[in-house]
Parts: structure tokens; C-alpha cells; sequence
């Protein structure tokens, strides 16, 4: 894994400068069930395809952004700041 | 021994009269140069410590300790060598998979003697370690490879602007408008471009926006019996020998096929004995090596046999290869004719020296049914050795292909992973790095003389000395601790309250300016994190401390809600810019009030409250909390004044203490240290602490898995527990009930206050009451502990508040 990123911020960087935090979930906004409280909190899409994520430039700005990655080809198609 | 300017290693032990340079892996057959080209694993030899260096391509220096591996006695006479003479039929291939296996006792013994065999080298295990580094480039167009297609491509690339780096093995090749890395090796070709370069103790990470892959060929060995003894060589080996070194290879050469080398022979005065592709070929070995070669039935004397398999292009990295890269000149050619040979008799035959697969070894790979070049590759190991298939791949698919009467095509190849070339394991791992964080205070510890233990990556004092003493010191008179490394951020902002409301499971909307309260925070999944104290400095802002190795974390975590709600809050981490002292004990009012001109009496500056002072002249944040349970008052500070702080108290007569009196401290109060006390599966309610779960308020980070705790119960709880003062369980203990484990201690100290063994551990809900006998395992006997829900110590908090 070693592509690179582009950081809304400060550009184009190697992946190893940022923190990967997982896909974009949606969180209940109300009590949810066990199962779906499981499911928030345990369980992933996992596409193979784009997909949403969250990444936090760690050893550069430090701003959290989503950005869209293709898991099968690591390109990233677009960062945003949220 | 003596080397010219220019020699290799290998070169000047060849001409010094060394035919023999290693053992073979399994067999343990006497090996000699083959490829003289830092292909294949004959020349392997230890050079200063580093093992499994190919001495054939290392240059010659003063002094270098070059030492024989793989062998038991010496390269000329190996006792080991006895498995190539009887071992044979007992160790075909595989045989680690089916024999040894009974009786199942006597494993221990195989194991002993197996591991003293396997493997090649020794890893030194004394000396100073070599530095190596890593080094980041970025480039328009990396060459790999300096042949004249390589220097063509890097040339033609460079007139066209932009900056061209060319990576070659050996010396020798002269920049010409681009830069030349050499001799260093390209190990593999990765995602996004990047490709890591071994120029020995620097790895150069290089991204390129096109990458040429120029590797040419690689000479193949013939495979035919006795292919394997000393004095089988490839041509390119002989030309170098002669060409570079000005050395005679042998007395008389058998030369099959490789006209080129006839000359250079000639020259260097070996007599040359000339045949064409033979349809039958054998070698013959005579004290030791090669003596004899039998071609079409004619037996030929000589001690030098010099013959190859053709050319096969060195196509591996194309094979990892990306949308950047593209191949120039013999890399694209086709693979060599097939040489059929008629094997039947004579020495082994091998396919793979780097392993010592033969060709037996894979028609029986076959026969027993791995019949894709990928599971006989697993089975036998051939490919897998240090060559990494340069010498055997093409060989090893040919011969299954002809096994299998199918195409070479239909057999495939293997995939070709990195390392392409052979690399050291201390490059990959790059320059020995233990960072260490130091508190503003490390060198007034130093200078006390205190005993520095790690704590994540900071240095931090365990004690200064007595630590019964130093734990005297807080409980009786004075003391003072550097609690610099506790995480620390600011949090800021209209809606700074609501965004620690929703972070928390208790609230801080309703805490007033200047007070105090604890938290801790919870994942979505319920689960303890981390814990600290939030102060509130003004109406919209908050001064969050976290534990020392949470600072960053908990930094992350905060922001990173903050961008999923998006709320108007600046958060920053003051972590490193403020040190922090905690002044604890009965006397430590009086000895802040001689320090400071403002009120700090218990009504101006009452427990929980947060203030700001001036003590000894600097101005300080002061926070009355008490982790270890006396009066005290904690004290931040800008860093740059710590030293004068410290001094201050220290003078008026704190005594300072470590991190292990302040865990004894802690303990008699029953506080949690989360990560210690506290685990991955924790929660607020196993935890014991319910009094900070805050449903009547909105929604927070772990509400809906708290509520589903609430309702479900807990299936464990962390207790406080008693033992008598004789008995000290480890940390991690096992709580036995009915002779079954039922939890686990996780701190347990001797009080010498309460004159009782003290401790915390995870025990079922059924035992989680004031009381309670449990049992212990302390040792290998089991010990009676009794279970306290309440501190140990001022369990009412009267001391903290006084």
C-alpha cells in the first residue's frame, strides 16, 4: 500500500503521512436495536469499488477529510473537506 | 590473503587457488563459482558478521573477516556432507511434512538438531549493529538497469528534460546528464510507482512518474547430472574471470556451445576442448569436483565445464509492473531453446542449486499430484531459494511441462513478488529509532538521581529512592510529582460545552466557570478509552487533560467528531507547550500559600476548583484534584518555567516521588489507571463507575450501547480486594472459583499504611460484592482475597477536601 493522497490542504502525499480511519458509516440518530447498533458499530460494507472514507493527515496539517477510493485499484478519485 | 585494487572478494580467493566457496543448502555438496555475477547462491559466504553475502560481486577490502556458513569442519571437508552420501533416500522431498512425526516425544529432540540445520547463515549476535537509512526521491523517469539499452533510455529520457535517475548492480557505468545510482539493486516495483533501491546502507524510496525496466538476461544453467560440481561454470563467469581479473579458470575447459568464451580461455592459457549441443551430457566428479565429462559417450578429462542454458529475460519486475512501466531492449526478448538431455544416469541432476531440488525431487512432486508449477513450487521449495527463480524458474517450468506433457504455457509461471534482488533485513527496517519523549523536568530527575523507567515513549521516574518513603512523604508531610506528560488540550469555542456534552457520558454544560469535574471517554461501542479531568476556564472554553499516552488519540478523536458535526470549536493540544506538577499531601496548602500572594484557603480555592495563581512568580493553572488521594493541588505551567517551578516546591520541602509510589498512592484509593485496570472489552458499568453515565441528557458517543448494558447487566466487574500482607499476586493473576479461572488481577500492592495487600481485578457479577471471598492464584498455591467496592483509603474523600 503505498499510493499517494491528495490532502485538500497540503496536496499530494504519501499515504504513510495519513491515518486511515475506516469508511463513512451513518450513526443512528435515534435508540437504534441491538441489531442495528451492531451493525453501526461493528459491521462494514467492505465493497470492492468506491467507496467513502475517512483520513486524517497525521504527520502533515492535520485535518480530517473523506475522500473516495476505488479498494481494488487504490486510486483516489476525490478528497473533500466535510 | 592478498587482493588487487579491483578484485572482488570471490576473485581473490579464486586466484589465491579456492575452488570450493560454500556447502549446498541440503545435501551439503562441496559449491563452487557458477554465475560469478551475484545471481546465484554458490559464493554465499559471512563477510564481517553479515551472512549470506555473494562474495563473487563484493568488492575486496583491508581486513574483511570472510568466514565459510552452512558448514560443520570446513568447506573441504564438511561432516555434514554425509546427508549428500547417505541421506539421500531418507531425505526426499518433502520429507519434513511426513517423517519425525512419531513418536510424538521425541519432537523436542528432531526439533533441536532440525533447527541447528536449517537455514543458511548466522544473524551475528554480538557487535554493534549497522546503521543503515532511508532516503525519499521523486523522479520523472527511473532507468533499472545500466546496459547499453539502459543507458539509451536514460540518455534519450534526459534530453528530453526532467530528471532521470539510472539504478545499475555494478560499477562502472558513467552518468551522462542524468543522475546513476550503482551499484545498487531495485528490489521490487510497488503500487503508485515507488521502488525501493538496496544501495547497500541506504534505501532510496524512488517514485517515478515512468519507470524503464532495462535487467536484460540472465544465464541459464543446463540442467544434466553432476551439473552441480565444482568446475561447472557459465560462460559469462569465465569471461569475467579472465576479462576482469586476469585469471586462468582451470587447466582444461571443456567448452559446450559458448564459442565466446574460446578466446578469453585461450588467452588466459587454459586448453579449450570444443563440442556442439551433445544430445546426452554428464559430469563426473574426482576428489571432490569436476574430473570428468562424458559428452555423447565420450569421456573428456577437464577440470572446467563451461556450458549454458541460454539467455532468459529478466522479466520479474515487469510482472509487478504498473500503468508507469515500460520495458527496453533484451528484457523483451524471447526465452532460450529448450536443451532436451538424456539424464539417466550418473550424478543428481538439479533444477534448483539454491534449494537442492532435483529433477527427481519434481517428477516425484508430480507423481504424488502437484502438478501446478504453483503447488510443486510450495512442495519442493524450488524457486524459492536465494536466487529467487533467476536460475531455476524457467528450468523447473520446463521440466513439468514435459512431466505433465502439457505446454509451458499451460504450466504458467509463478508470480513474482519483491524482493526481486536478495536484501537485507536491517535496511528494510531502517535506522534504529526509540523515540523518547522527556518532560521539561527530565534533567532535575536525572540530577535527583531517580531511577527512569519508559512509560509509552516517555522517560518518566519510578522512584527516587525509597519508594515507602517517597509514599510516607504524600500520606504524612509533602510531596510533589512531574505530571508533565498528561495530555493536555484547550478546547475552545461557542459550542465547546456541547461538543464535550456529546464526547462525554456525563455532562459539562452545566459545570460552572472554574470547577472541575472527571470523565471518561467511550466508544460508540460502549468501550473505555481514556480518562481525565475537563476544567472550564470561561464560558466557551474548556481545559481537557488526558492520560500520557492518550494525548494524541484523544486529540484525533476530538477533532475528528468535530468534522462529523461540524461544530464551532478550535481545539488545540497544549500537550508539550505546558508542564504540570502535582503538589499533594497535608501540608500542601501551607506550602503554596508561602509561595503564592493569592487566597488559596479551602474556601477561595476549594476541591474540584480550577484557578489561576502565581506561585513563585510564574503564573499557573492550579487544579485541585488528587489522584493519590491527600490535599493537592496540580500546577500548570509554560514549560520553559517548570525548572524554577519544581525548585520552588522542592525548597519548600516536597519531597519529590516516582511513578511507583504514586501507583501504591492511587491503588489505596481504588483509582482506575484505563489501560492498565481497564481493557478493550471494558465498559462504564463493568468498570464501576455508573455515576457517570448521564442518560437524561442528549445524545453522546456510547449511549446506545450504555442503555443496552444497563438493560442487559454486566458479565464481569472490576473490584477492589484484600489479601493479607504476606501474599503479592502478579499482575494478571488468575481469581480461581471452583478451581476454574474467574478473572484476573490487574494491579495489586502492598499498603504499608493499611498493612494489608491491596489490589483491583475483573471478577463475575456474582462475587462483586463488599466481602465477598474470592481465591487467588499467587505463585502455584491458591490465596483468600476479600472484595471491597469502596476505596481503600478515605473512602469518604475527607482527606481531598480538607
Amino acid at each position: 500500500m503505498t499510493f499517494l493522497l491528495d490532502c485538500p490542504h497540503c496536496g499530494p502525499r504519501d499515504v504513510y503521512e495519513f491515518k486511515f480511519q475506516g469508511e463513512v458509516t451513518t450513526r443512528p440518530d435515534a435508540t437504534p436495536t441491538q441489531e442495528e447498533l451492531s451493525a453501526y458499530v461493528y459491521f462494514r460494507a467492505n465493497v470492492a469499488g468506491v467507496q467513502r472514507e475517512w483520513w486524517y493527515h497525521r504527520q502533515g496539517c492535520g485535518l480530517w477529510f473523506l475522500a473516495e477510493r476505488d479498494t481494488r485499484t487504490n486510486a483516489v478519485l476525490s478528497t473533500e473537506v466535510p | 590473503m592478498t587482493a588487487f585494487a579491483g578484485d572482488t572478494i570471490g576473485s581473490a580467493l579464486y586466484a589465491d587457488g579456492r575452488r570450493v566457496f560454500s556447502r549446498s543448502f541440503k545435501y551439503h555438496r562441496p559449491r563452487g563459482l557458477l554465475c560469478c555475477a551475484g545471481r546465484c547462491p554458490n559464493c554465499m559466504m559471512t563477510v564481517d558478521g553479515v551472512p549470506n553475502v555473494r562474495v563473487c560481486v563484493e568488492p575486496a577490502r583491508e581486513g574483511a573477516d570472510v568466514r565459510a556458513q552452512n558448514v560443520l569442519g570446513s568447506l573441504d571437508r564438511d561432516f555434514l556432507s554425509v546427508v549428500d552420501r547417505i541421506g539421500g533416500p531418507f531425505t526426499p522431498v518433502g520429507f519434513y511434512y511426513r517423517t519425525m512425526l512419531r513418536p510424538r516425544r521425541a519432537w523436542p529432540v528432531y526439533e533441536r538438531v532440525l533447527r541447528n540445520l536449517a537455514g543458511l547463515g548466522r544473524v551475528p549476535e554480538t557487535g554493534e549493529p549497522r546503521r543503515y537509512d532511508t532516503e525519499h526521491r521523486r523522479v520523472d523517469v527511473l532507468v533499472i538497469g545500466g546496459g547499453r539499452s539502459g543507458q539509451k533510455a536514460a540518455a534519450e529520457a534526459a534530453a528530453q528534460g526532467g530528471r532521470v535517475l539510472l539504478v545499475d548492480e555494478r560499477g562502472g557505468v558513467t552518468a551522462a546528464g542524468y543522475e546513476v545510482l550503482a551499484p545498487a539493486r531495485a528490489i521490487g516495483i510497488y503500487e503508485g510507482g515507488l521502488v525501493p533501491i538496496d544501495a547497500g546502507t541506504v534505501l532510496y524510496r524512488v517514485r517515478a512518474a515512468r519507470i524503464v525496466v532495462a535487467t536484460g538476461t540472465v544465464e541459464q544453467p543446463l540442467v544434466f547430472p553432476g551439473n552441480d560440481l565444482v568446475g561447472v561454470m557459465l560462460p559469462n563467469a569465465v569471461r569475467r574471470l579472465v576479462r576482469e581479473w586476469s585469471i586462468r579458470p582451470g587447466e582444461r575447459a571443456v567448452v559446450i556451445g559458448a564459442d565466446e568464451v574460446v578466446d578469453d580461455l585461450r588467452r588466459a592459457g587454459t586448453d579449450v576442448v570444443r563440442r556442439e549441443r551433445p544430445s546426452s551430457l554428464r559430469a563426473e566428479r574426482g576428489g571432490g569436483r569436476l574430473a570428468r565429462v562424458v559428452v555423447d559417450g565420450e569421456a573428456i578429462d577437464c577440470d572446467l565445464l563451461v556450458v549454458s542454458g541460454g539467455r532468459a529475460p529478466a522479466s520479474s519486475l515487469l510482472a509487478q509492473g504498473g500503468p508507469q512501466v515500460e520495458a527496453v531492449g533484451s528484457v523483451l526478448g524471447e526465452q532460450p531453446a529448450a536443451v532436451p538431455l538424456d539424464a539417466r544416469t550418473g550424478e543428481r541432476s538439479f533444477v534448483c542449486i539454491c534449494e537442492d531440488v532435483t529433477d527427481k525431487d519434481l517428477k516425484r512432486a508430480v507423481a504424488e499430484g502437484f502438478d501446478s508449477i504453483e503447488l510443486a513450487k510450495r512442495y519442493t521449495t524450488v524457486t524459492m531459494g536465494p536466487c529467487q527463480g533467476k536460475l531455476c524458474h524457467l528450468a523447473s517450468v520446463r521440466l513439468l511441462a514435459r512431466e505433465t506433457k502439457t505446454t509451458e504455457a499451460a504450466i504458467g509461471t509463478t508470480t513474482a513478488r519483491p524482493p526481486w534482488q536478495p536484501v537485507e533485513l536491517g535496511l528494510l527496517a531502517g535506522r534504529h529509532h526509540e523515540p523518547m519523549k522527556r518532560s521539561p523536568l527530565h534533567f532535575r530527575h536525572v540530577e535527583a538521581g531517580a531511577t527512569m523507567m519508559w512509560t509509552g515513549a516517555w522517560q518518566r521516574p519510578f522512584a527516587y529512592g525509597d519508594v515507602a518513603a517517597e509514599v510516607r512523604a504524600v500520606h504524612s508531610d509533602l510531596g510533589v510529582i512531574d505530571v508533565s506528560t498528561l495530555g493536555k488540550l484547550l478546547v475552545k469555542g461557542p459550542d465547546a460545552a456541547e461538543l464535550l456534552d456529546r464526547l462525554y457520558p456525563n455532562r459539562f454544560s452545566d459545570l460552572a466557570v472554574g470547577r472541575i469535574r472527571y470523565g471518561v471517554i467511550t466508544t460508540d461501542g460502549g468501550r473505555i478509552v481514556d480518562d481525565g479531568t475537563v476544567g472550564r476556564l470561561a464560558d466557551d472554553c474548556f481545559y481537557v487533560t488526558t492520560t500520557s499516552t492518550g494525548s494524541e488519540s484523544v486529540y484525533e478523536w476530538f477533532e475528528w467528531w468535530n468534522a462529523v458535526w461540524r461544530y464551532d470549536v478550535e481545539i488545540v493540544n497544549v500537550t508539550g507547550a505546558l508542564a504540570a506538577v502535582n503538589l499533594a499531601g497535608p501540608r500542601a496548602r501551607e506550602a503554596l500559600a508561602a509561595l503564592t500572594g493569592d487566597d488559596v484557603s479551602n474556601e477561595a480555592l476549594s476541591y474540584l476548583d480550577a484557578r489561576e495563581l502565581r506561585v513563585a512568580g510564574i503564573p499557573c493553572l492550579a487544579l485541585r484534584i488528587g489522584f493519590v488521594g491527600e490535599l493537592g493541588y496540580e500546577l500548570h505551567c509554560a514549560a520553559s518555567a517548570a525548572e524554577h517551578l519544581w525548585d520552588a516546591l522542592v525548597a519548600a520541602g516536597a519531597v519529590p516521588f516516582g511513578l511507583e509510589p504514586q501507583r501504591v498512592l492511587r491503588l489505596e484509593k481504588a483509582h482506575v489507571i484505563v489501560g492498565q485496570d481497564t481493557d478493550s472489552e471494558s465498559n462504564l458499568l463493568s468498570a464501576g463507575m455508573p455515576w457517570l453515565l448521564k442518560l437524561d441528557k442528549g445524545d453522546f458517543v456510547g449511549r446506545y450501547a450504555a442503555e443496552l448494558v444497563q438493560e442487559r447487566g454486566v458479565s464481569e466487574r472490576l473490584v477492589g480486594f484484600t489479601m493479607t500482607p504476606g501474599v503479592l499476586p502478579d499482575e494478571g493473576a488468575q481469581v480461581v472459583v471452583d478451581g476454574r479461572p474467574g478473572g484476573r488481577v490487574t494491579s495489586a500492592r502492598v499498603s504499608e499504611r493499611l498493612g494489608r495487600t491491596i489490589g483491583l481485578a475483573w471478577v463475575g457479577p456474582e462475587v462483586a460484592q463488599e466481602g465477598a471471598e474470592i481465591t487467588i492464584r499467587v505463585g502455584a498455591a491458591d490465596e483468600r482475597a476479600s472484595v471491597t467496592l469502596s476505596p481503600f483509603y478515605d473512602a469518604a474523600g475527607e482527606r481531598l477536601r480538607s
